[in-house]
């Protein structure tokens, strides 16, 4: 006993070595907790179906940021009783996996939108952005309706790709090079979209803001809400029956 | 560690250090804080033993009693559904018209379908079914494609205006605006007349001259008094109820360049006993009217009308 008593006075009369030893204990703690999220099957797990944001997407989505949508909404639906039944099926950690950043939190002053997608129509969309209590008369939401008079304004989506691509996001490069003729036919039913819909599988391609002769940040911003949720089918048997049995969660 | 003593004063021992003549008590832990702290200890291996603890190369200990947080979500819904079964096989089986009969189940019915309607349905026909501007209002007796339980039912499953289901409540009212079909003075007229047939305007020369072009434009659909059609989903313009508002720049609009109001077809998205629960709530809003067979020539008219 006096013996390592003895020994801990050379740690605590020595500055640097104290340094040392405090950080190294300090990491330890942060490497148990953090380290395993990056290998353990259940934080990595791969699920069918999910895809990069088509460039529409990803623009409408940095409107979401821009406009601090996420303040109010969180996108992440935690795997109780009360929230499936109100959201849907709870959130998969792989359908945040090309989120940069992540939109999850737990603070609701506005529903959870992880699973918004396809559940309203365009129209319910644009008529609850420009003016909520509209539609939802106790709502609190701000109004929004200035996005519909607003030109989508990205000046290179390319490289909007380009960076995601740095941080893991699987774009091609004929993604790139096409992004900006893809954000411009996604919410065109007019224009020819190409092979679109097979490089971004489920991708909708429609006129999402009711006024096809403009592509405004209203466009962008509906397109990503429609798709939230929509890519993984996480209402199959299979899939079910997978996620209730997995065990050390 | 040289000079430890007990101090007399407090008759505690000292740590045996000393800096110009101060010393420093050695006073033990308090023994309720001790041995709360080694508890939580045995505790925290018993936890770790029991619950999903240690990350390793593929995933978490498992913990001996085999909980997961899914896992625990799924029981509980099980054991909802177990609670809930007797009465969704009950509903099952049983024709919608023929809920009525059954007071208890109606009742169950009613109240699963306000807590479906809380969560699918609020969005757009508000919280107390009130519905608002171009969402209909379902406490009322003003339907826009009838108002029994089987049609409702019919309503919520197909939708409204849905692409790719054919039973679907379809009707486009033409832009007679946008596509020319009438001149912007012939528009007002119309406005007139029609604003007329619910008394909000006096009959006037405009509304004299606006009955005529209603009559050859509007009449076929919305019937000649404007009383509106269940067939095509027409809405009756001659009460106080206003799907897209009863001001006169509202109903122009309408006339001129008409939006067209869609449902999901519920159908695909939610299981035949849930689409029963909602539409006997709809029905139990106010304005629930009773279900009358439809004669046998009327059904085969209105499937020539739909094959066409």
């Amino acid at each position: 006993m006096t013996s390592i008593v003895e020994r801990h006075k050379k740690l605590e009369r020595n500055v640097t070595l104290l340094a040392v030893g405090a950080f190294i204990t300090v990491a330890i703690g942060g490497i148990v907790e953090i380290a395993p999220l990056f290998w353990i099957d259940n934080t990595i797990e791969k699920v069918d179906g999910m895809r990069p944001y088509t460039p529409l997407e990803q623009a409408g989505r940095d409107i979401y940021v821009r406009e601090g949508c996420y303040v109010c909404h969180s996108q992440m639906i935690r795997p109780f009783r009360d929230e499936t039944e109100r959201y849907g099926h709870y959130s998969l950690a792989a359908e945040s996996m090309y989120d940069h950043p992540f939109q999850w939190g737990s603070k609701r002053t506005g529903p959870d939108l992880a699973r918004v997608g396809n559940r309203y129509s365009d129209e319910w969309h644009v008529q609850h952005l420009k003016n909520p209590q509209s539609v939802v008369p106790e709502s609190v939401m701000p109004q929004y309706g200035f996005l519909a008079d607003a030109d989508l304004d990205v000046p290179d989506i390319a490289a909007n790709l380009t960076a995601l691509r740095e941080v893991g996001v699987p774009y091609t490069d004929k993604d790139v090079e096409m992004a900006m003729a893809d954000l411009k036919a996604q919410a065109d039913p007019e224009a020819d979209a190409g092979d679109l819909e097979t490089r971004y599988p489920k991708a909708q391609i429609r006129d999402f803001d009711g006024n096809p002769s403009r592509l405004t940040e209203m466009d962008a911003l509906v397109a990503y809400l429609q798709m939230l949720g929509t890519l993984v089918d996480v209402n199959s048997a299979a899939a079910q029956e997978e996620l209730a049995s997995e065990r050390g969660r | 560690m040289a000079n430890k003593r007990v101090d007399e004063a407090t008759n505690t021992e000292t740590v045996g250090h000393e800096w110009d003549g101060i010393e420093e008590l050695n006073t033990p832990l308090p023994r309720w804080w001790l041995w709360s702290f080694y508890a939580c200890i045995v505790f925290a291996i018993g936890y770790s033993i029991a619950y999903p603890a240690w990350p390793l190369v593929h995933k978490a200990t498992a913990g001996v009693l085999g909980w997961t947080s899914r896992g625990q979500l799924d029981q509980e819904l099980k054991e909802a559904a177990a609670e809930r079964a007797k009465t969704v096989a009950a509903l099952k089986d049983m024709p919608i018209e023929q809920l009525p009969e059954h007071p208890e189940l109606m009742h169950a019915a009613v109240a699963g379908g306000e807590a479906a309607f809380k969560v699918n349905c609020v969005q757009c026909h508000g919280a107390g079914a009130a519905g608002s501007n171009g969402f209909p209002n379902l406490n009322d007796d003003d339907w826009l494609w009838g108002g029994d339980l089987k049609t409702i039912e019919t309503t919520l499953i197909h939708g409204v205006r849905q692409p790719g289901d054919d039973q679907t409540r379809m009707s486009q009212m033409p832009a007679f605006g946008r596509d020319g079909l009438l001149t912007a003075s012939q528009i007002q007229d119309v406005t007139s007349f029609v604003l007329s047939l619910s008394g909000r305007e006096k009959a006037s020369a405009a509304s004299q001259r606006g009955k005529v072009a209603f009559e050859a434009n509007c009449a076929v659909c919305h019937g000649p008094d404007g009383k509106g059609s269940r067939q095509f989903g027409a809405p009756n313009l001659a009460d106080a109820i206003w799907l897209y508002a009863g001001t006169r720049e509202a109903v122009a609009s309408q006339i001129g360049n008409p939006r067209h109001g869609v449902m999901p077809a519920w159908g695909t998205r939610l299981d035949p006993v849930t689409i029963k629960m909602l539409a006997a709530y709809v029905h139990s809003r106010g304005g629930g009217e009773e279900f009358t067979p439809p004669p046998v020539a009327e059904t085969q008219a209105e499937a020539t009308t739909a094959a066409e």
